[in-house]
């Protein structure tokens, strides 16, 4: 049975109701290749309307997954399903329920843009009039309306990459699968893809995305997981992330006058971390209760305060502490052995 | 800003956009594969290093063609050879129409290793169409630009050689001979190089793999020019034809098989890993032997689970053997050798096996001479099991087996007592006979498997464990029943020849 009459008989099977729970399902989903295990039991869940960013080093395993869930790989043990249909059971359910933007563009270059569109579009079984109309809209809102005639061999690298997110656009998919969507982008036009993904999520697309650019992935991401060496080893969202790794939040706090012992007035309440003449830093689990309790024990203590902010802690902060932890854990197990 | 989607929540497996009805098989795999084949047609139809060829081969190439042809013509009238013009003039043709279907494999070796060098191959491969689609839709666009050229060339000669200086007026069933064979040549070509394509990781890598296509085939385009300058044995193209349309069958089922996007963007066939290769040969050769390597817990674990795995070989070896006996018998009723009246009697045959007797007694190399016989026809027959997806192997195997019927059928039909014959041939067919089926089952299975390979296996890995199978039972039965038959054939069948004649 062909994808699309899979997905309309299945849609009329469940009265068209009854929603998916999780969009991207997976189970210790493993991959081996000759001698080399590149993806060791991943499980995670993506629900409708999340972003979820696969975060790793080079060769980490996030291409190999994402591979997976669009069933190009087999799976050497456990499952995935996406969209509600199983990669292994129901590849071209799947591949019809997703858009997927690869590493590399992979553009025929001889094409012109609309041809290029109109192919895919003749793949994914678009109307006639969704077949002329789409690209349009897409190219036009990707600032990419201009070009919809010249050959893609004259298209900069910018637009290249642009023309295959819309490519991976073009048939509506329920589940988009990102692999870098911005690398090659001007800062003016990664916004714009960034506003882009926020606007799918806004309509309940469910979006994956697998970067090195760390400060897009906390911008966008609902969701994070770390990679390395084909295991996740950290999941979670930002802020638990944050939390786990690299401890409570960080508040720093500057007073008009020197500190003179004030330190002492904070005692029990937080954790001191730093301190100079007239400003501190500590650590509370709690801000929004704590914070106004040591507003009160300082003012109190008649000291003046001129500003109380949290130290900004950053993905990459995150990331790095989250990888360097798992280096250490790998060397300790390395030396037992 | 208008939206990027259609508004429709996706929390709900359902693409709005596709059209696709309730349609489904056979049409619908075509429209999907024809959306590949447009693509690639029209990419092709704008590469000049395609077109140029194909445009010279198509309408500059017949053209050349004819002046050569007329000067050919003039040469042989101006030396009384007139006759020999018809036998000669359908060469041509096919020459005509064999260079520009070779621009196909060009087209189909590129066609997927040449996607996956520029990296556009899994976009591709991420949409719905299925493995099938794929593969017709690459196969058909490799093989409609040249075929076409092909077909534009032989009719742009033709009509010169018709309507020119010649007069030149074939019949149709020549003209239609020399289509096919053009067409199937094609087909072949494309399927083989499809399946190379999808197998290697580089262009560079594709085109040397080309040359097991090309030689072949060149040979071939000989061997029916060496037909086609024979009127009265132009009958034989059709079964080049019939044995062409096989190849391309398995070239298909291989294709279709071996063609999944796990195989087009991980594993190569260029990498040519010698070590790991000699290592797989082994492991199978050795097989799953608990602990320390022991001759007969080798047969039991590893020797003997091949033979029952070598089953469907063997039946299908059984098959063809018994039908070649068969065939073998009814062609002696066809054919038939009046055998009574060689002068051969009881007593001169007593006296030739009497010798053959003495000399097997005083002459042990003999019984190694006759093992040899038969392993240097199973050896052959392994090798052209290799190059032929197994089918030569079955002939080779069969072929004995048709003569041994043809004999029998003779002897029975001129009225002489078929007992010494058969007892001439039972005792060291006991040994023989296991051994010839063995060995053919398990070349039939190192050619075929090629166009099957396990799920979990690789082509290269599929076809070196066949070979590790083949070894093992080469070695572990073939041989030593191989060394007994000839042993029994030396020393024990003329006796028992001896004895049934005596009585």
């Amino acid at each position: 049975m062909r994808p699309a009459t899979v997905i309309q008989s299945r849609v009329k099977r469940v009265g068209r109701q009854k929603a998916i729970g999780r969009m991207i399902e997976t189970y210790e989903l493993t991959k081996d290749f000759k001698g080399f295990r590149a993806v060791d039991q991943i499980t995670f869940s993506v629900e409708p309307g999340k972003v979820f960013a696969i975060l790793g080093p080079n060769g980490a395993g996030k291409t190999t997954t994402v591979r997976m869930l669009t069933s190009i790989l087999k799976p050497t043990a456990g499952w995935a399903k996406v969209a509600g249909y199983d990669v292994v059971k129901q590849p071209s359910a799947v591949r019809a329920s997703v858009g997927v933007l690869t590493e590399q563009h992979g553009l025929y270059e001889r094409m012109r843009g609309i041809e290029y569109l109109d192919f895919f579009a003749r793949i994914y079984h678009l109307s006639p009039e969704n077949r002329r109309q789409r690209p349009l809209k897409l190219m036009e809102h990707f600032g990419l309306g201009d070009a919809l005639d010249k050959r893609l061999g004259e298209y900069s690298k910018g637009m290249k990459q642009k023309l295959a997110l819309v490519r991976a656009m073009l048939h509506d998919p329920a589940v988009l699968l990102l692999d870098e969507p911005t690398s090659a982008m001007d800062p003016q036009s990664a916004r714009l893809v960034r506003e882009a993904i926020k606007e799918l999520q806004r309509e309940e697309r469910t979006i994956t995305i697998t970067t090195h650019n760390l400060t897009e992935a906390q911008s966008l991401a609902d969701q994070i997981a770390v990679i390395r060496r084909g295991r996740i080893i950290a999941h979670g969202t930002f802020k638990e992330l944050s939390q786990r790794f690299v401890g409570a939040p960080l508040m720093e706090l500057h007073l008009t006058q020197q500190l003179n012992g004030a330190v002492s007035e904070l005692g029990g309440m937080v954790e001191v971390v730093e301190q100079g003449d007239r400003w501190l830093r500590y650590r509370t689990p709690e801000p929004s209760v704590i914070n106004p309790q040591v507003i009160r024990r300082l003012t109190g203590a008649g000291l003046e305060i001129v500003t109380l902010s949290e130290v900004s802690r950053t993905l990459e902060d995150v990331y790095l502490q989250i990888v360097q932890e798992d280096e250490g854990q790998e060397k300790n197990v390395k030396h037992n052995e | 800003m208008s939206s990027i989607t259609n508004n429709i929540p996706k929390s709900l497996a359902q693409t709005p956009l596709a059209t696709e009805s309730a349609r489904s098989g056979l049409r619908v795999t075509l429209s999907n594969a024809l959306i590949i084949t447009r693509r690639e047609v029209r990419d092709s139809l704008r590469d000049w290093r395609i077109m140029v060829p194909i445009f010279i081969l198509t309408l500059v190439f017949p053209q050349l063609a004819n002046t050569m042809t007329r000067i050919f013509t003039s040469f042989f009238e101006d030396n009384e050879g007139e006759d020999l013009l018809p036998a000669l003039l359908p060469l041509m043709p096919m020459v005509v129409g064999f260079f520009p279907i070779s621009v196909s494999l060009v087209i189909a070796l590129e066609t997927f290793v040449g996607e996956k060098e520029r990296m556009s191959l899994e976009p591709l491969l991420s949409t719905p169409l299925t493995n099938t689609e794929l593969y017709l839709g690459k196969s058909f666009a490799a093989m409609l630009p040249p075929l076409l050229a092909s077909y534009s060339g032989m009719a742009i000669y033709m009509t010169g050689l018709i309507l020119g200086k010649q007069q030149w007026h074939p019949e149709p069933m020549l003209i239609l001979q020399i289509v096919a064979v053009t067409t199937i040549q094609a087909l072949v070509m494309v399927t083989g190089a499809v399946v190379v394509s999808s197998q290697t990781t580089s262009t560079r890598a594709a085109n040397l793999l080309a040359s097991f296509i090309i030689i072949p085939m060149s040979m071939l385009v000989i061997l029916e020019g060496v037909i086609m300058v024979q009127p009265h044995k132009r009958y034989l193209l059709w079964y080049i034809v019939i044995g062409m349309m096989v190849a391309v069958v398995l070239l298909v089922r291989m294709g279709a098989r071996i063609f999944n996007r796990e195989e087009l963007l991980g594993r190569s066939l260029d990498q040519l890993n010698l070590r790991w290769a000699v290592r797989m040969v082994w492991e199978q050769f050795r097989g799953p032997v608990d602990g320390g390597f022991k001759l007969g817990r080798w047969y039991r674990q590893s020797v003997f689970p091949t033979i029952r795995d070598l089953r469907s070989a063997s039946v299908v070896l059984l098959i063809c053997i018994t039908a070649a006996f068969i065939g073998g018998c009814a062609a002696a009723y066809k054919w038939q050798i009046p055998l009574d009246q060689f002068e051969a009697n009881d007593e001169t045959l007593l006296n030739n096996l009497q010798s053959w007797f003495e000399l097997g007694q005083n002459n042990p190399g003999l019984i190694l001479l006759a093992a040899l016989q038969n392993i240097r026809v199973l050896l052959a027959a392994t090798i052209f099991a290799i190059f032929t997806f197994g089918v030569m192997n079955l002939i080779l195997v069969s072929v004995p087996f048709g003569m041994l019927g043809f004999i029998l059928g003779q002897v029975v039909i001129s009225s002489i007592s078929p007992l010494p014959f058969i007892v001439a041939v039972i005792p060291h067919s006991i040994a023989e006979v296991p051994a010839i089926v063995l060995a053919g089952a398990a070349a039939l299975r190192l050619g075929s498997i090629i166009t099957r390979p396990p799920d979990d296996m690789t082509v290269g890995e599929a076809w070196l464990r066949a070979l590790g199978d083949t070894l093992k039972i080469g070695i572990g039965i073939v041989l030593p029943l191989l060394l007994i038959a000839a042993v029994l054939e030396v020393l024990v069948t003329p006796k028992v020849v001896e004895f049934v004649l005596r009585l």
